[in-house]
């Protein structure tokens, strides 16, 4: 830069430096548009990963890793008046339920990565443990909320209960001992047309629940009955309808709207 | 005669121009995500004036059935448009430039007379200065917004996980049109920026690019 603040720059000069200065300006301001206009092709234009560039799907797991480390244990999300959740509950996504459903009869698949022994539990069993009652916002990922009522039995004390989501087979210590527990768990229905992906920290958080009843109200098929997933710390495309089998796994599972092109861990 | 004199530092053109495909970025993704649940009118006793928005708004500018690619796009460049936000607050002040744009006590009354003059209500213009007074208010409140923007784009992106903060803006269902209602704010400053750019010529636009201006000398000694 010339320095034109002494002695000031005045009449023909001051106009053939400005002259100057505005074609050097232009240039710079031309080459950082170019530039920047082909980083924008390189990126949208980048291999995907399950439909999105691969370097967006760098970025989606970068806010993940942050999301974990700053907050790890997740909090609580709040909780609201039961008044709120009257009548029925908006439904969104009928994908896996088409077959006819056995209610009595039901039982869940468990399988562990690396055991061959697959485990079927009843859904009665399942509803003997302590009922949990949230009443939640549930929160689309199209944008929309909706004050809901579940009733159930927390996933954490599903897992405890039956000695699942171990190595060693013992219930669940996250904090004393993080290495026991298996890193993932995938849900699916029976018929495996809908699946989804959850990181270890959500799947076991207190508000994650395992729920036979919506807004005081046994589960409609519509919303995924006998048994169906709930869980407040993400959107709703993660609440898994009519629960068929579950398995603990180290390598991240698939998940049927991450491979639409939705961020996998989708966390609130 | 004239006089070339500095205007406005490199600092503040770079973070000024970096801004302005930024925000664009994260309007156009923004507006793939708002599609999914474009659930914002303007409402006159049960009469719709204004949908947010039309179909053909989104048709023609292919911003429908993009809900995960908006998705991606805005939390990826949600980084840049905050980081160069942050830059550009943290610049203005230790760089003493926020005296020039902070508004101050004569700030009102200056702007009201900018208003009127710029109406052409009032003949005389209002005192020569870098910014007159409805600009330290149009841009001090750009930045809010922009900070505004942060503020309810991460209530909205983490009800949960800061819960509070959801809660201080009124709730998930309020943050998020309190965020809408600030791009629709945004569109609003750009339409009446490039209008004063568009007024002010050439002289005042070439300064925010090249950090100069010319300047009549009789002006520049007086000022």
């Amino acid at each position: 830069m010339p320095d034109v603040k002494s002695p000031p720059l005045l009449g023909p000069t001051a106009e053939q430096q400005m002259h100057q200065l505005t074609r050097r300006s232009f240039l710079t301001g031309g080459l950082a548009a170019l530039a920047g206009l082909g980083a924008w092709l390189g990126l949208t234009t980048a291999t995907t990963e399950d439909g999105v560039p691969w370097p967006l799907r760098s970025v989606l797991r970068f806010n993940e890793g942050l999301a974990n480390a700053l907050g790890s244990p997740l909090g609580l999300a709040p909780t609201f008046p039961a008044e709120l959740a009257q009548g029925p509950a908006r439904t969104n996504g009928l994908i896996g339920l088409a077959d006819d459903v056995d209610e009595a009869g039901w039982q869940v698949r468990v399988q562990h990565e690396g055991r061959a022994a697959e485990r079927t539990i009843r859904l009665k069993d399942v509803l003997a443990l302590p009922r949990q009652d949230l009443v939640m916002e549930f929160k689309c990922v199209e944008g929309w909320s909706e004050v809901m009522h579940f009733g159930g039995v927390r996933f954490f004390d599903f897992v405890s209960r039956f000695g699942l989501a171990t190595r060693s087979g013992r219930g669940p210590d996250p904090a004393g001992n993080p290495k026991d527990l298996y890193r993932y768990v995938y849900l699916a229905t029976p018929d495996e047309d809908y699946y989804v992906g959850l990181d270890m920290v959500s799947a076991l958080h207190p508000q994650t629940l395992l729920c036979n009843t919506m807004n005081g109200q046994p589960l409609t098929r519509q919303h995924g009955a006998p048994l169906r997933l709930y869980l407040a710390v993400k959107y709703g495309f993660k609440s898994l309808k009519r629960v068929g089998l579950i398995r603990f796994q180290d390598q991240r599972p698939a998940d049927y709207w991450a491979e639409q092109g939705y961020d996998w861990y989708a966390g609130l | 005669m004239n006089h070339l004199g500095p205007k406005h530092p490199r600092a503040i053109r770079w973070m000024h121009w970096i801004n302005v495909p930024l925000l664009a970025i994260m309007i156009w993704s923004g507006l793939m995500i708002y599609w999914a649940n474009d659930v914002y009118a303007i409402r006159v006793g049960g009469v719709t004036l204004v949908h947010f928005f039309p179909d053909w708004f989104y048709r023609t500018l292919d911003l429908d059935q993009r809900l995960a690619t908006g998705m991606s796009y805005h939390f990826a460049f949600m980084w840049f448009f905050a980081m160069n936000g942050l830059c550009y607050v943290l610049y203005t002040f230790i760089s003493g430039e926020w005296r020039h744009l902070l508004p101050n006590r004569r700030t009102p009354r200056e702007a009201w007379h900018v208003v009127l003059h710029d109406l052409r209500l009032r003949k005389d213009p209002p005192p020569p200065a870098k910014f007159n007074g409805a600009q330290r208010i149009a841009y001090t409140g750009v930045i809010m917004m922009g900070a505004g923007s942060v503020i309810t784009g991460l209530a909205i992106y983490k009800p949960a996980q800061l819960a509070w903060l959801t809660g201080l803006l009124g709730g998930y269902e309020w943050a998020r049109a309190e965020h809408f209602v600030l791009t629709i704010g945004y569109v609003l400053f750009f339409v009446i920026h490039i209008s004063q750019v568009v007024r002010a010529g050439w002289n005042n636009f070439r300064a925010m690019v090249t950090g100069y201006e010319l300047t009549p000398l009789k002006e520049a000694e007086h000022a």
